[in-house]
């Protein structure tokens, strides 16, 4: 049996990956922040923090609070911005053997562009993933991706401006996540990524006050994962292009699941900060499954749902 | 910093609502300084889900871990039914650390309640130079007896806001008295605190008005514990350039003059 047995090779579209567990976006840091823990290359891939054209402070504290079997998140995309991303992140990541993808967002469509076409020719970028949860500044805050028209701008306005391949992040705070889905991918998207955080709050009874200093905040971890599923699920039903599934992957069964329902990669974040070695404990325990159920492909497994 | 499952010597209530457990780690040991913290997985599954920092309050015989922890809440709590043999996953040695005392300075340890917990371990490792520990509790049931976590004596003051033991009142009543005294010297003199915010506060305020030297353990919500996830968070004083420090790794020790107390 060659070494490569079972084989965890994943492509989707124009992008291959040497495994299908990528780490998300916001909660691998710059991946730097995990090297002492891991061989980090062992990773199908990593998505770096949400970038943006300037640097971002955040939001006030508390940023965060824990609820049952989740978390609350109100960070507020803070991040290094793309200047210093470019000059003390990059070099580093290029060091790595693993696939780097960029996270971006803008509060216009024009900013999309704007980084996309910064990064464009980058080598050590694999791909980019178009963050479209949060607020579109000139339609009074909502977020880009509850519209599917402006999703599809959004979408057009970043393929426009790069070379490398585009994976869309959809918000699953919607009413129907197909019909964006499929708005995205006649833009031209080559990939979807679900779901990023679903809205919620907490409140502090003796205070009576927010728990989050935002009020509201994105709900992540195990408590997301049976919507995450339903919505990778009904995606994967509505659209042709590859999409990766992200929500409350704790280890190798739960990723299991979403490769079942027809994820043919999938993200994972929250876990990250329960147990930092996560990343490498799912790829080996996929592979054992595989293994142990003489399944030579990933392949073979990926979409293998079987319908009541 | 490393993850690994450490095993639990021991685990016992040491005053109200207050336990000192002892984890064996000699990896962790060996790279612990003063002032810096562990992430610590309360048990597997999901609920709790995130990991409880803690302070390494000490370390004994090269690989004995001492955390001293009080039970606030669901976390805390399944940590005090713990028995020996049992063991948790520990991450660190995490954050920065206290830049140490210089060798000829006098250094007074300022801890509200629980906040004695890094200030013990600074007190250990520091052998030279005078030290001075001032504590305050609530009441003389909290009062933590430090025979039973350092393997030295030391010059200790204590105050209680019920007055049940050693001075009735907060702990920086004790702090402005010395610093009042004609005797102090402030040239020779810095200050370490950890405890709750509006006694940090303070203790800051009464150092830099007086112009000592004064770094503060803080504390805030966190996640990841390793920069990842940006949610620990603290304003920091600056008035241009950045607004928020990360207090699992710019901190959690920061000097007061870096850190904006009034948010
Ligand atoms: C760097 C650092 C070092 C610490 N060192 C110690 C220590 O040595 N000994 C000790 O007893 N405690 C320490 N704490 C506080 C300790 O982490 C919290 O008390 C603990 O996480 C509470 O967990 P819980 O599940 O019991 O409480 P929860 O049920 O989560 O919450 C109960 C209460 O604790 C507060 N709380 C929750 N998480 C934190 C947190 N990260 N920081 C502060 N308050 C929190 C909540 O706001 C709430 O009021 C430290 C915190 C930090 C950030
Ligand atoms: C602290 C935190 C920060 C995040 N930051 C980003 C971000 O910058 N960009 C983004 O697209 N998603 C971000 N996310 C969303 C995650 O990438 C992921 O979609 C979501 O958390 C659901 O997956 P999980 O349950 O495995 O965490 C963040 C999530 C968390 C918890
Ligand atoms: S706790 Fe995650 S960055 Fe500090």
């Amino acid at each position: 049996m060659s070494a490569s047995y079972p084989d965890l090779n994943v492509k989707l579209g124009p992008l291959e990956f040497k495994n299908p567990v990528i780490m998300a976006s916001g909660t691998f840091g710059y991946g730097q922040e995990f090297d002492a823990l891991m061989d980090l290359n062992l990773l199908g891939g990593i998505i770096v923090k949400g970038l943006s054209l300037r640097p971002k402070q955040g939001n006030p504290p508390p940023r965060i609070v824990e609820t049952p079997c989740g978390m609350l998140n109100a960070i507020g995309l803070a991040n290094v911005g793309l200047e210093v991303f470019m000059k003390d992140k990059i070099p580093w990541l290029q060091t790595l053997d693993t696939r780097v993808i960029v996270n971006i967002y803008g509060h216009s469509i024009d900013e999309y562009g704007e980084l996309a076409n910064a990064l464009k020719g980058v080598e050590g970028v694999s791909a980019l993933e178009v963050n479209i949860s949060c607020p579109n500044v000139a339609c009074g805050g909502m977020a880009f991706g509850t519209d599917p028209s402006v999703s599809a701008r959004v979408t057009e306005e970043v393929l426009k401006n790069t070379d490398k391949p585009v994976i869309v992040k959809l918000t699953p705070n919607v009413t129907d996540i197909g019909l964006i889905a499929r708005a995205v991918e006649e833009a031209g998207a080559h990939a979807l990524s679900l779901i990023n955080t679903l809205t919620g709050m907490a409140i502090d009874i003796e205070s009576r006050r927010p728990r989050l200093a935002n009020t509201f905040g994105g709900l992540s971890g195990p408590a997301i994962r049976p919507v995450a599923l339903r919505m990778v699920y009904q995606v994967v039903q509505s659209v042709d292009i590859p999409v990766i599934g992200i929500g409350g992957i704790m280890d190798h069964q739960d990723a299991l699941e979403f490769l079942i329902a027809g994820a043919k990669a999938i993200q994972v974040g929250t876990a990250n900060f329960v147990n930092p070695c996560v990343g490498p404990n799912i790829v080996e325990g996929i592979r054992d499954f595989c293994r142990e159920r003489g399944i030579a492909h990933i392949d073979d497994l990926i979409g293998s749902f079987e319908p009541a | 910093m490393i993850e690994q499952k450490t095993e639990i010597i021991f685990n016992r209530e040491i005053a109200r609502d207050t336990f000192l457990m002892g984890l064996r780690s000699p990896e962790i040991v060996a790279r612990a300084k003063p002032g810096q913290f562990v992430m610590l997985r309360v048990r597997p599954g999901i609920d709790p889900l995130l990991r409880r920092p803690f302070s390494i309050c000490a370390v004994q015989d090269d690989e004995l871990l001492l955390i001293l922890y009080r039970v606030v809440g669901k976390g805390t709590a399944i940590m005090a039914e713990a028995s020996g043999g049992d063991s948790f996953s520990v991450l660190g040695p995490l954050g920065n650390g206290f830049a140490l005392p210089d060798r000829h300075q006098q250094s007074i340890l300022v801890a509200g309640g629980i906040g004695v917990a890094p200030l013990l371990f600074l007190a250990q490792y520091t052998r030279t130079g005078p030290i001075q520990l001032m504590m305050g509790f609530g009441s003389a049931a909290e009062i933590i007896a430090l025979e039973l976590i350092l393997d030295r004596t030391m010059d200790f003051v204590i105050a209680t806001d019920d007055g049940s033991a050693g001075h009735a009142g907060p702990v920086t009543d004790l702090l402005e008295a010395r610093l009042n005294q004609d005797e102090f010297e402030r040239d020779a003199a810095s200050i370490f605190t950890c405890g709750p915010g509006p006694m940090m506060k303070k203790v800051a305020a009464m150092a830099l008005e007086r112009g000592i030297p004064c770094q503060a353990s803080l504390e805030a919500v966190m996640a990841c514990g390793i920069g990842a996830c940006q949610g620990c968070s603290v304003k920091t004083s600056s008035k241009e350039g950045q607004t928020y420090f990360h207090v699992c790794t710019d901190g959690p020790v920061f000097p007061v003059m870096a850190i904006d107390w009034n948010h």
